[in-house]
């Protein structure tokens, strides 16, 4: 979700939630390490029931909603999903299908395209191993080549998404020729942000500032040589960076999120924050939630900022930057993100940056799969 | 970025992927593409819901003309077409 999105600062009167992100389930045929996903998941209560689902999007369409993510885990596993597109077209939202591939078979995407499903944004990860092996694994290449012929058979555009960490960075000219070779029209590179999954695989994850520069290299002679047939977006990972990302917009600004539980957040990641009750649309309706709930109204505005944030001439533009993040590193969510240069809290940043430079990990990776989530800390 | 040469006869039309529709929450024409989105001011509104594929530029500009009581936009049209063909917000048959 990194396309750009024109909207207005937050104000005391905030405007409608314009992005809504439906996480219909986190069952995932897939278990990637780096999924932002929490890592409790499989002790998260039941999903929701289509007829809910669909309450929310009737609700958050009323309030203006209007670009709807079908994510998770992985969307196809809902059998309902169709219901879910043909009810959020009817309703006028544009609707994108946020996916794996796994599971998209010719009959799926016919059935989707005829509910009015607008777009696909398939990614490639490493299903289980490195992405050196999914480069190399021909069941898996078929099975997405498969996808992709399938998504311009159908006349969507071709958007590619590849999480791009420590093990797979080095191939980017080799993920980059595929993308071609697939008939890409845009491709995401998306470095991983260091939440549930990936926080805890942070020290394998992090590739090594040398590696993020010859990456970015790499794309930059690509872009040069493919033209305007293929764009490509290296999002770079931002604890290489000393500005912190303007997250969300801002908390309660323009995005909204409901998980599996029908728990609504303001962000995907925010579940883990502490001490904040998260309302959930079993319970409240979506408008209660998004203008009068505490947990969407408590980061509006500035005044829960602290120094250095309060008197930052940026903090209108980069809102301090990530909550979650700022809980994740300094335990305090109020606290400004660390990635900032001016944030006390910047040498965890930089220390982790140097230690992925210093030296690969030890520790094995943990992989997203019910079993892990069972016995991962919260 | 060079601009795109346009003709008077010229017959823009919705690019692929991309839609246009009016959000009352946001008193706005908005244009809405994969996961984005883009809040029109009034002007572009008006021109981008005249681009049927069917109407000629020439066409759209005495339409506005009309609708709004004034002369002297085809500039204006030809300038904003040329930057929305250029964004992919619009495409011309050929």
């Amino acid at each position: 979700m990194t396309a750009p999105v024109t909207a207005t600062a937050p104000s005391p009167q905030p405007g409608p939630p314009l992005w809504l992100l439906l996480e219909l389930t986190y069952r995932c045929p897939l278990h990637c390490a780096f999924c932002y996903n929490p890592t409790n998941f499989s002790s998260i209560g039941p999903e929701l029931d289509t007829a809910d689902w669909i309450r929310v999007l009737r609700e958050a369409r009323a309030l203006g909603a209007v670009q709807l993510g079908l994510s998770g885990g992985e969307p196809l596993v809902r059998a309902d999903l169709t219901e879910i597109v043909a009810e959020a077209h009817a309703l006028g939202f544009y609707t994108n299908l946020i996916t794996s591939g796994i599971g998209l078979d010719e009959a799926r995407i016919v059935a989707l395209k005829a509910a009015g499903l607008d777009h696909i944004q398939l990614s490639f990860q490493d299903s289980t191993r490195t992405m050196n092996d999914f480069l190399s694994s021909t069941r898996t290449f078929d099975l997405k080549s498969k996808v992709a012929a399938l998504i311009k058979k159908y006349e969507y555009p071709m958007v590619l998404n590849v999480v791009l960490h420590r093990l797979n960075i080095d191939h980017v000219g080799e993920i980059l020729a595929m993308a071609e070779r697939l008939g890409a029209e845009y491709v995401e590179l998306a470095n991983t942000q260091y939440y549930g999954w990936a926080f805890h695989n942070r020290a394998q994850l992090m590739p090594s500032r040398a590696q993020v520069e010859r990456a970015e290299e790499t794309t930059r002679a690509f872009r040069a040589a493919v033209g305007q047939r293929m764009k490509i977006y290296f999002v770079v990972p931002d604890y290489f960076e000393d500005r912190p990302k303007a997250c969300m917009n801002g908390m309660g600004s323009i995005f909204l999120t409901v998980a599996p539980d029908g728990m609504a957040l303001p962000c995907h990641a925010a579940r883990m924050l502490p001490g904040i009750e998260f309302p959930n649309v079993r319970e409240t309706d979506v408008g209660r939630i998004w203008f009068e709930s505490p947990a969407f109204n408590l980061y509006r505005g500035d005044a829960w900022m602290k120094e250095p944030c309060r008197s930052c001439p940026e903090k209108g533009r980069d809102f301090g930057g990530c909550r979650c993040q700022a809980y994740l590193l300094t335990g305090d969510a109020a606290n400004a993100d660390p990635v900032c240069g001016r944030s006390p809290h910047h040498g965890l940043v930089t220390a982790a940056v140097a230690a992925a430079s210093a030296a690969a990990a030890q520790s094995p990776l943990v992989f997203r799969t019910p079993r892990n989530s069972s016995t991962m800390p919260r | 970025m060079s601009a795109v040469p346009i003709n008077v006869d010229d017959r823009p039309q919705i690019g692929r992927g991309f839609r246009l529709q009016w959000e009352p929450a946001q008193s706005a024409h908005v244009l809405l593409y994969p996961e984005g989105l883009i809040k029109l001011n009034a002007s572009a509104g008006e021109i981008m819901k005249r681009c049927s594929g069917e109407a000629t530029i020439a066409e759209i500009t005495a339409d506005l003309e009309a609708a709004f009581a004034t002369t002297g936009l085809s500039d204006d049209v030809i300038r904003f077409v040329s930057m929305a063909v250029d964004k992919r917000w619009l495409v011309i048959p050929r």
